[in-house]
């Protein structure tokens, strides 16, 4: 038997990253080193509710990517990063379309990444790479569950390079198989992921 | 999700239709979805299928469904920048009719409604306006009606108010006691609240100004479409339409039947 790492597997089709305490560090140095033509990206950042929208000044200049902050029912396209706005949960529908939601805070927090992967990952399946990085929150821990359990690629920064442990840390605890990396190798692995390699 | 997952969840939603009378069969799926699970495990069951079961046979069951599925929780002058557009560019226009009818539909708990009755009175236009409070959800309404909000929510709803061009203070408007603020109940004199579905009732009043906001966000197009019809045939000629921050007629075939007043804002004109 091949053993799943060596197995070939089809090239991801999207990706869902959750970051929260340290996390706009964490993405400015993984956005802006992904091609143009890369699978869409979308983006679950803890903010406060009242705060104005900053992705798109942010990162926008410094992407190859299409940046954006995901309206409803917009359609989700190769070569877009989409990031959810303040005091909505974004979600994917079956359609590859934004879904916005004012359903209640999950862990104290509108948007929850939660809410992001577990519907990325019951549309993409397998075809999703999910990534949970530095932040102080047990959040992105049962989203990337179900990722996995979709048979999507599970990766979260490395705990040691984070700012805050604790949310790398419960997504570990959540999902041991998961693959530990730094920043650097997650945006390495994405691409080669991307590649269908 | 499998196929046979898939097909549970379309026939609850028939189910749920025929039995209750309550469409969410042209909702996002994303979000139906998502709410059903949730509402799944805390009424103890396995599949969608099971929960088909429980709520045509157990009474006590669909009370449960429904809070879960329309549960929303939104803020006093959510966005204070809509609000600053209602009070500087809408309100001026509103003062030139004699008496003004406005919608809010999908008022969900009410935040919304004090918001509007609020600047309203703030404005000189509070008692010569109807505002007319709807909504598919019988319990929210019931608390919309009460007015009374946990007072740790507050802090963000004056900071909202203060955003949004007031000349006073919320803490005017509301008592607070035993942690909770409850608003002078004289706002509501002129509300008229009530239940009323996008989905399946129709047009009941001309209105100046209709304000829907994040509930667009749950309808798949037809739906949509339906809806805004609706606004469309309620309001006046040049009368007002207000959507969510996030919310845009872009993608409805409604779209030719509004001008937009101010695009960041979300506010539209019946042309």
């Amino acid at each position: 038997m091949v053993p799943a790492a060596l197995s070939p597997r089809r090239p991801i089709e999207a990706v869902v990253i959750g970051g929260s305490a340290g996390s706009v560090a964490a993405l400015g140095r993984l956005l802006p080193g992904l091609p143009v033509s890369f699978p869409p990206v979308l983006v679950v950042v803890h903010v406060p509710p009242s705060s104005a929208s900053l992705w798109v000044d942010l990162f926008a200049t410094r992407c190859a990517m299409r940046v954006c902050e995901a309206e409803a029912f917009e359609p989700i396209e190769r070569g877009s990063i989409y990031f959810a706005p303040a005091d909505y949960h974004l979600l994917v529908e079956p359609d590859h379309r934004c879904a916005l939601s004012v359903e209640p805070p999950l862990h104290f927090s509108r948007p929850a990444i939660d809410v992001l992967f577990e519907s990325a990952a019951d549309v993409y399946g397998a075809c999703l790479a999910g990534v949970v990085l530095t932040g102080a929150s047990r959040d992105g821990a049962e989203g990337l569950r179900a990722v996995h359990a979709a048979g999507g690629v599970a990766l979260v920064q490395d705990p040691a390079t984070a700012e805050v442990r604790t949310m790398p840390r419960a997504a570990l605890d959540v999902v041991p198989s998961a693959r530990v990396l730094s920043l650097a190798a997650v945006l390495a692995e994405l691409i080669l992921l991307a590649s269908g390699s | 999700m499998d196929a046979a997952d898939e097909m549970e969840l379309r026939l609850l939603l028939e189910a749920i239709y025929h039995r209750f009378q309550y469409d969410f069969r042209q909702y996002s799926p994303a979000s139906v979805r998502r709410r059903m699970v949730l509402a799944l495990r805390v009424l103890g069951c396995q599949t969608f299928s099971a929960l088909q079961d429980r709520v045509l046979h157990d009474p006590s069951a669909f009370p449960v469904l429904l809070q879960y599925l329309t549960v929303q929780v939104s803020d006093l002058f959510r966005d204070p920048k809509y609000f600053r557009v209602l009070r500087e560019r809408v309100v001026p226009v509103l003062r030139t009719y004699p008496s003004v009818k406005i919608w809010i539909a999908g008022c969900s708990t009410g935040e919304e409604v004090y918001s509007f009755a609020i600047l309203l009175r703030e404005e000189g236009l509070l008692d010569k306006a109807i505002l007319y409070a709807t909504d598919i959800n019988a319990e929210a309404l019931r608390v919309a009606e009460a007015g009374i909000y946990p007072l740790g929510r507050m802090k963000l709803f004056t900071a909202n108010h203060h955003a949004s061009g007031a000349p006073c203070s919320l803490a005017t408007y509301y008592t607070a006691r035993y942690g909770s603020a409850m608003f002078d109940r004289t706002l509501r004199k002129n509300v008229v609240f009530s239940d009323h579905s996008l989905a399946t009732d129709t047009v009941f009043g001309e209105m100046q100004l209709v304000s829907c906001r994040n509930v667009l966000i749950y309808f798949e197009r037809a739906l949509q479409d339906r809806a805004v019809g609706l606004f469309r045939d309620s309001l006046c000629l040049r009368g007002f339409l207000g959507l969510g921050a996030k919310e845009t007629l872009r993608f409805s075939s409604r779209e030719a039947d509004f001008e937009v007043l101010a695009p960041e804002e979300r506010w539209y004109r019946r042309r």
